[in-house]
This record gives C-alpha cells, sequence and structure tokens, in this order.
C-alpha cells in the first residue's frame, strides 16, 4: 500500500503506487551504493540517482516546486560541486576506505533502520485523509494549498519563518568568513 | 518584522553587527590589539540592551514578551530564562576574547575574522536561548557549529586540522539524529511550536502509557541524542577530548562554557515547554538521570589518565555535563510536594558556576602555555615560582572544579545535589559525591606539580595585560561567589519561573 496522491480520485492510486516503489528501491539502493561503491565519482553518480529520486518523491506529494528546487539545487549545484572537487583532487581515488568499525557500524544502522520502519508502521498518525473523510478538514481547503504550493511557501518563509530565513543569510555569511580564513595564506 | 520585534531582536543583532564591524576595522587598523579593545568594548552593547529589556519586563511586570513578526506563529520570545543565558554568554564571550588577545599573535593576519566567528557563534547561542520554535532552534544551532568548526580548525597544523573537521563531521551527524527526532514530533504532533506541541500532546496523551505512541519515544530519544553531542553527554562525548586538544586554546574555553550554556538553555526550553506532561516528564527524567549517572563516572575515570591539560579539562567537561544533568533529572513531577523551580534552577546556577571557573582555569592555562609552548601537565612543574600568581589562579579554580569550599564550584554542586535529593532522586546525589572524590585526583594532580615539583626551567612566566584582567575577574567571580552565592541564586531562580508557570 502506498500513498495516494491527495486530492485525486481512487483510479489513479494504482498507477501513484507504482510510482512510489520505483522511485522508494531507486532511492534506498542508489544510497546504498553511495556508502558502498570504491569509485568516488560513481559514487557521486549515485547520489545524484538518490537526489532524484527524492525529487520524484516531492512531485508524488504534488510539491513541484520542491521538487524543481531540489533538481536545481541538490541536482545542479552541489553534485557539480562535489564531481568538481572530486576532479580536482586527483589523488583521492577511492572513497569509503575499510577500518575496524564496518561490521559494527552495519549492525548499528541496520538496527536503527529496522526500528524507524518499526516506529512508523506502528504509530496511529494523525493524516490528513481520515481527517477530511472525519470532516474536520475541508478538502476544498486542502486543494486550494495543494494546487500551487509556491505562494504557501512564499507566505511561510518571508512571512511566518522569517526570523528562520534571517538568521540563514547570518550563518551563510559565517560560513564564507569562516571558509576564507581557513584557506589563508600564511 | 515591527519595531518591536527588532527591538526585541536587538542584542542578536548587535552582536552580529559587531562582529561585521571587526572584520571591517581589522582592515583599516595596523596595530592588531585595538580589535581586542573593540571587541570588548562592542560587547557593552548587547549587554547594555539586554539589561534594558530586563527593566522592560520588570516594569511591565509581564514574563515574557514575544516577537510575532505579524503572524500567529511565534519563534523568538524574550523572557529572563533568555536574558539570564544572554548575560552569561555576553560575559563568557568577553572573557574568551580577552583570553585571546595573546594567542591570536601567532598568526600574522585574519585577527579580525577570529573575533568575527566568535561573536557570530555567540549571537547563535543567544538566539538558542530565546527560540521557541523547532525550525528556528535548528538553524540557530547550525549558527553556532559551522563557525566553532572553523575556528577549531583555525591553526590550520594537523592536530587544529582533525579537531575542525571532527567537529564539522559529528555536528553534521548530529544534526541530522535531531532533525529526525524533529520531524518525527512534527508528524505526530503537526506543529513546531513548543507550546502548541505541548497542547496537542496534552490531547493525544490521555490515558496512554509511557510516552504515548511508539513514534513519540522514538522522536524525544532522538532528541535527546542530538542535544546529548552539543553538551558532551555520553554516549555522545567521542568528539569532545579530540577538539578540545586540538583546537586553539581559547576555542577550547568557548566551547566548554559558551557552547555548553547554550545547549543547556535549549534543552530546558524544549523539554519544560513542550515535553512538559507529567506523564512525559517523568520518563526522559529517568534518561536524563542514567546519562547523568554515566557521563560523570566515564569523564571522571578516563580525565585520571590523561597527560594533556586541554585533553583533561575535555574529559572534565563531559563529567561536569554529568553533573549539570543532574539538575535536568530532577523534575517536580517525581515527587508530590518539590519545588518546582529547583531542578532547572539549578542547572542555571551550576552553569554560571562552572562558566567563572572553566573561564579562569582556561585563562590561567592560555597564559602558561602560551609562554612555555607545551599543554601537558609535566611541563607546568614549579609554575608556582615561575608564575605564582597565575598558579595561584589554576590552583584555586581545580579546587572549585572538585567542588570544595569556598568556592562557586562547590556551592553549586551542594545545591544540585540537593535538588537531587529533594526529588528522589538520593542514588544520583550519592554518584555525584562519589565522583567528586574521584575527581580531585586528578584536579589536584595539577596543583601538586605545579607546586611541588622543581621547575625544568627559572624563567619566570609573565603575561599581557588583557590576559590579567581576566585571569583576576574570573577569580574573583569563583571567589565572590563561593563565599556570597546569594545573589546568583536568586536571579537563576527567578529566571526560570516562566518555565514551570
Amino acid at each position: 500500500m502506498g500513498p495516494t496522491m491527495i486530492g485525486q480520485g481512487t483510479e489513479a492510486s494504482l498507477l501513484v503506487d507504482i510510482v512510489f516503489w520505483v522511485l522508494a528501491v531507486s532511492a534506498i539502493v542508489s544510497a546504498f551504493a553511495v556508502v558502498q561503491i570504491r569509485d568516488l565519482f560513481r559514487a557521486a553518480l549515485f547520489l545524484i540517482m538518490t537526489l532524484l529520486s527524492i525529487a520524484g518523491m516531492f512531485i508524488l506529494l504534488r510539491a513541484e516546486f520542491l521538487a524543481a528546487v531540489q533538481v536545481l539545487i541538490y541536482v545542479g549545484a552541489i553534485s557539480v560541486l562535489i564531481i568538481f572537487a572530486i576532479l580536482m583532487t586527483g589523488d583521492v581515488e577511492e572513497g569509503s576506505p575499510s577500518h575496524s568499525m564496518r561490521i559494527p557500524v552495519a549492525i548499528l544502522s541496520t538496527l536503527f533502520g529496522a526500528l524507524a520502519i518499526f516506529v512508523s508502521v506502528s504509530t496511529d498518525w494523525n493524516l490528513l485523509e481520515p481527517a477530511i473523510a472525519a470532516g474536520q478538514v475541508s478538502a476544498d481547503a486542502v486543494e486550494g494549498v495543494y494546487s500551487n504550493t509556491i505562494p504557501v511557501i512564499a507566505k511561510l518563509l518571508i512571512r511566518d519563518f522569517v526570523l528562520v530565513f534571517e538568521i540563514a543569510s547570518v550563518l551563510l555569511l559565517a560560513a564564507v568568513i569562516g571558509a576564507l580564513a581557513l584557506i589563508r595564506e600564511g | 518584522m515591527t519595531t518591536h520585534d527588532i527591538y526585541l531582536l536587538s542584542p542578536e543583532i548587535s552582536m552580529a553587527g559587531l562582529a561585521i564591524l571587526l572584520i571591517l576595522v581589522d582592515l583599516v587598523v595596523s596595530r592588531k590589539s585595538i580589535l581586542t579593545i573593540v571587541a570588548v568594548l562592542g560587547l557593552a552593547v548587547p549587554l547594555a540592551l539586554s539589561i534594558v529589556l530586563w527593566f522592560d519586563l520588570t516594569d511591565q511586570a509581564a514574563t515574557q514578551m514575544k516577537a510575532d513578526f505579524g503572524t500567529e506563529i511565534v519563534t523568538f520570545v524574550v523572557d529572563k530564562f533568555s536574558l539570564f543565558f544572554k548575560f552569561l554568554l555576553v560575559g563568557a564571550t568577553a572573557l574568551v576574547i580577552l583570553a585571546s588577545s595573546e594567542y591570536v599573535s601567532k598568526f600574522k593576519n585574519f585577527h579580525g575574522e577570529f573575533f568575527a566567528l566568535i561573536l557570530f557563534a555567540t549571537s547563535g547561542m543567544m538566539l538558542l536561548a530565546s527560540t521557541v520554535e523547532l525550525i528556528t532552534i535548528y538553524v540557530s544551532l547550525e549558527l553556532t557549529a559551522l563557525p566553532i568548526a572553523a575556528l577549531a580548525a583555525f591553526m590550520r597544523d594537523s592536530r587544529s586540522s582533525e579537531a575542525g573537521l571532527k567537529f564539522l563531521i559529528l555536528s553534521a551527524i548530529s544534526s541530522a539524529v535531531l532533525l529526525y527526532g524533529m520531524v518525527i514530533i512534527y508528524g505526530f504532533t503537526g506543529t513546531t511550536v513548543l507550546a502548541d506541541i505541548a497542547t496537542q500532546l496534552g490531547g493525544l496523551l490521555d490515558g496512554e502509557s509511557a510516552f504515548g505512541g511508539n513514534a513519540l519515544l522514538f522522536g524525544v530519544i532522538l532528541v535527546i541524542a542530538g542535544f546529548g553531542f552539543k553538551i558532551s553527554s555520553v554516549p555522545f562525548q567521542m568528539w569532545a577530548p579530540d577538539v578540545y586538544e586540538g583546537s586553539p586554546t581559547p576555542v577550547t574555553a568557548f566551547l566548554s562554557v559558551a557552547s555548553k550554556a547554550a545547549g543547556f538553555a535549549v534543552i530546558l526550553r524544549v523539554f519544560y515547554i513542550a515535553f512538559s506532561a507529567e506523564i512525559l516528564s517523568v520518563d526522559w527524567s529517568a534518561v536524563f538521570a542514567v546519562l547523568a549517572a554515566v557521563s560523570m563516572t566515564f569523564g571522571n575515570l578516563v580525565a585520571i589518565r590523561q597527560n594533556n591539560i586541554k585533553r583533561m579539562l575535555g574529559y572534565s567537561t563531559i563529567a561536569h555535563a554529568g553533573y549539570l544533568m543532574v539538575g535536568l533529572a530532577a523534575v517536580a513531577s517525581r515527587t508530590p510536594d518539590a519545588d518546582a523551580i529547583i531542578g532547572p534552577s539549578g542547572v542555571l546556577f551550576y552553569l554560571s558556576g562552572y562558566a567563572i571557573t572553566n573561564l579562569a582555569a582556561f585563562s590561567a592555562v592560555i597564559a602558561i602555555s602560551n609562554r612555555i609552548n607545551s599543554d601537558l601537565i609535566d611541563s607546568f612543574a614549579g609554575m608556582a615560582r615561575r608564575a605564582p600568581f597565575l598558579a595561584g589562579v589554576l590552583g584555586f579554580s581545580m579546587i572549585s572544579l572538585i567542588g570544595v569550599p569556598p568556592t562557586v564550584g562547590f556551592m553549586s554542586k551542594i545545591y544540585i545535589f540537593g535538588a537531587a535529593v529533594d526529588t528522589n532522586l538520593e542514588w544520583l546525589a550519592v554518584t555525584g559525591m562519589v565522583n567528586s572524590v574521584i575527581s580531585a585526583y586528578y584536579y589536584l594532580r595539577v596543583v601538586k606539580v605545579m607546586y611541588l615539583r622543581e621547575p625544568i626551567d627559572d624563567a619566570p612566566v609573565g603575561s599581557a595585560l588583557p590576559m590579567k584582567l581576566a585571569v583576576m575577574v574570573t577569580m574573583a567571580g569563583t571567589a565572590f561567589f563561593g563565599i556570597y552565592p546569594t545573589p546568583l541564586i536568586n536571579l537563576a531562580r527567578s529566571a526560570v519561573d516562566v518555565l514551570v508557570s
């Protein structure tokens, strides 16, 4: 059972299911490949694959704007930066060198993953669809939000969470100053 | 953003402004010592603005002023709790800057950037004390962590780079864990505002078992883990000794005092506001009690074996995180007739006492190790003859870190262990006392080396004026609040009123 697209009829749900599972498997398999593959360049390519799958998830959740941002920033900018960094530092060819903590870390992350899955499945989440069915939330209001997310995001970013927006700009300034200080000469 | 919002944010804004000003001043002055003066005098502005806000609160008889930015979502508040931390953070930053004035002459340029990064980190910590919303808390945490990572790597030798990289990676991991926890809590309650989370949980938890749903339990544990990194509590402490040893010593002092204070501020705020439901608080207090006992025991036992004084103080800070978590564990819901504010006010009082003492210790260590170019405890041999004043201060602060009268360390330990006894946590108080005795071994070793061993070299060790000032202020504070702690305790108690009302 996968998620259904909010505001869509049931006839679309099978297609949505298929797309969801394709994206989910591709995201997880490529993420696993990122940490396992020895070749750093290929690992970076798999990272792009993961990020693209997440962008697909955003479309599935009807957050098209976030999907576009995800592709532009993560796939477009950050991944290219990573690949450039790999090309520039020629002597580092192998990623994930083997170390003594490999097995304990593998066990720990498997346990964490299992726990996260168990928690997500066993919890009675406060979902939107039952709330619409029970009449607590009006379907029209939900459709209003999902039909065009850009104004909603804009309002959240520049009005409700304007403080976060401002702190982030100070954070970026501090990061630039820190980076410049670390690459100084002498 | 209205004028009123800017007025409430003014301490943070002036702090970030001062950071930018310092970089500009650095461009035009040739005598770099001017930067220290500008930085320390400039810190009077955020301090003065915080004092104005404090008196404004008292005048209006209000507990809280909210910055709403024209919406109903409250992300930022000013109350006595946040102002208490702002005083503490501005004071600690001023002392760290005084203590680093001599240290920065080790590098030719970029003095302004060094100070600016410290001030940016401080502005993030001040925000942390005031934010009441999960996303704002996360971004403020990043604003404290990124400048500190750059500062840790500032010396750029292999040790310092390792410290910076370790801090950066581990803080990224802990942020990921924290965000995962926050996402789950958001998914469970549908809001990121702390007060609304409490309201939602109040409805959801009716008649349910401990922690309500599994998701909530998982989320709370992940949040504890994420914050545990910031305060270097076991089992999230592995970064602390390496980063403490490798970083420039003033940065180590800043990390151990300011970063820890901000971490506890945000923990108190999140747990006392969002997870205040009685059924929840009994459970997380048990988690903190166990973490407290493990942290202090681990920190003290491993500190015994250290030869490098910065590394030793790194393990000692893990132990002190343990003592501080005793105050977190001492929640009023454990016993029906307990004093509701004794636990949190104990944390605040202990934090300020620890800040003064640890800054005294670090100032003396910076002053000495700067001149003798060594951080090894053995190279402090005979320091009582070479630098009688600095050795005296270092010895006195070691005594305060153990918790022996007449020091503030003694008073704060009595208070926080008293809070544990009041809330039926006698076993934790006993563990704490046993640990204090263990810690005496390695703290007194420093005193023994300085006073009883023959000096390696007879040359006297001097120190510059700003350094002397920092050492004297912290020394005086350690002694004064050790003899007369009442004003500090009263301040701490009035600050935490807002958490329990």
